[in-house]
């Protein structure tokens, strides 16, 4: 069980990671469109040392864990 | 005991590689200083964290941080004795970035007197459709060492691993969202090797008697979370995100929050409302009807059906904004978290009350972190 679970998910990622090489998908929000999501208040974490410890604090009050990884944020742009 | 989840602080490596993958995280500095209290149980402590980058492609980070705890919780003053401990963690990065594709390897060291972690991690960033999606793939392998401070012979191991996929997709020019799976796997020893679960006695005075807790030798998780950010027209942003849990030992979880930012000239503002809901471990009991009533036996408050929520309250204020000599810029955050607890099936045996008509146990506690930043 555990091991379909994981095998699934790698699949997907593959998957989606293949996605690029099929082509044909234009970037809907140019890079000149993204100023918005490049403001700082736009970052999902701001503040990585922060969130960090308070996910934490969180983890050690509650019984769950884990699906918080991706915390970035930002344009994707420099 | 209180706060051992070493591989939290993972997230410091995979941060910024997950949305932005094709540059490498900005350097800066860190100097946090924590204070947990509420419950009894007091914990504070320093974290510092470092990153520069080397050369064109390769960002270096490094993080130190303590926790400095002295207990004297529920669970010790009705089993045990207050006891003051300290745990010690060393982190190392490392980035590199080729392309459109970042690499991030990681190494965790924790230390305490009766407890050693070690943690390493690796994962990779791909940025995709005109950098408008993040696939982010992520692996980490822990391995734990338990002791007991009251018996030098005792060492039990764990092993944990972590398997993650993230998606981090920018939706419109004022939306992006990320979407995380995340599988972790515990093998070994479990449980906490101090603490006791209760049963029923009637030849003991208050009713009840206690016993070790025994927890199953695995445990396999499963987490979904996703979160939305939207900027608003008068230049704030709102978030919200929801995550989905659950496990072998039966819990599952739904947790939410909602959080809103507005910057006001150098100031920003931030307030967060977060909601947590959690059924039990199917093993775990208030109260069993008997010693070693069943093959598994847990009590911890944390394994119980519970509803959690806080409230924070985050300002930061912006300096030297033109630069100074090195430095590009600086910041000073100070926040405040109001932490809620309901326990549904715990009761707090501290009232005296008889036993079964105990009355359910409430955690307040309350987070404090001020820190300062620089970027360079």
């Amino acid at each position: 069980m555990q091991d379909n679970t994981i095998l699934r998910l790698l699949t997907a990622a593959l998957l989606l990671a293949a996605l690029p090489a099929c082509g044909g998908i234009e970037p809907w929000v140019k890079p000149y469109e993204r100023d918005r999501l490049a403001d700082p208040i736009m970052f999902l974490d701001a503040n990585p040392v922060s969130s960090a410890y308070i996910q934490h604090v969180y983890e050690a009050r509650e019984g769950a864990r884990g699906g918080e990884g991706s915390a970035g944020g930002g344009c994707g742009c420099n | 005991m209180t706060m051992r989840k070493p591989v939290t602080l993972l997230l410091l490596f995979a941060s910024f590689a997950v949305s932005r993958a094709g540059v490498l995280p900005d350097d800066r500095a860190d100097i946090l200083y924590h204070l947990y209290d509420g419950g009894g149980v007091e914990i504070d402590g320093p974290s510092v964290l470092v990153r520069k980058q080397v050369g064109k492609n390769v960002s270096v980070v490094g993080n130190y941080y303590v926790d400095m705890v002295s207990s004297a919780s529920i669970d010790v003053v009705t089993t045990a004795s207050p006891y003051s401990e300290e745990r010690e963690q060393w982190s190392l990065g490392f980035d590199y970035l080729h392309g459109n594709t970042t690499m991030t390897a990681g190494y965790t060291s924790s230390t305490e007197s009766d407890f050693d972690a070690r943690t390493y991690s690796f994962s990779v960033s791909q940025d995709m459709f005109g950098d408008l999606t993040t696939l982010t793939l992520s692996y980490a392998l822990g391995d734990d060492v338990v002791g007991r401070s009251d018996d030098a012979t005792f060492s039990r191991d764990n092993t944990r691993q972590h398997y993650g996929v993230g998606l981090t997709q920018i939706l419109t020019r004022n939306l992006i969202a990320t979407l995380n799976f995340e599988t972790i796997t515990d093998e070994g020893f479990l449980n906490n090797p101090y603490r006791s679960v209760r049963y029923a006695d009637p030849s003991s005075g208050t009713g009840y008697s206690f016993e070790p807790e025994l927890y199953p030798a695995t445990r396999t998780s499963n987490a979904i979370g996703m979160r939305a950010r939207y900027f608003l027209p008068y230049r704030a942003a709102v978030q919200a995100e929801y995550r989905f849990f659950t496990d072998t030992w039966g819990i599952d979880s739904h947790t939410a929050a909602l959080t809103y930012v507005h910057p006001i000239g150098p100031w920003t503002f931030r307030a967060k409302y977060r909601w947590h809901d959690q059924s039990s471990a199917d093993f775990y009991n208030d109260l069993f009807p008997r010693p070693e009533a069943t093959n598994f036996r847990g009590r911890d408050k944390e394994l119980s059906t519970l509803t959690s929520q806080s409230l924070k309250f985050d300002a930061s204020y912006e300096f030297l904004q033109d630069g100074w000599h090195f430095i590009d810029k600086g910041s000073i955050n100070a926040s405040v978290d109001f932490l809620m607890v309901d326990y549904h099936d715990f009761s707090d045996l501290t009232a005296g009350a008889v036993v079964g008509s105990e009355p359910l146990y409430q955690l307040d506690a309350n987070v404090y972190q001020i820190f300062v930043s620089f970027w360079y």
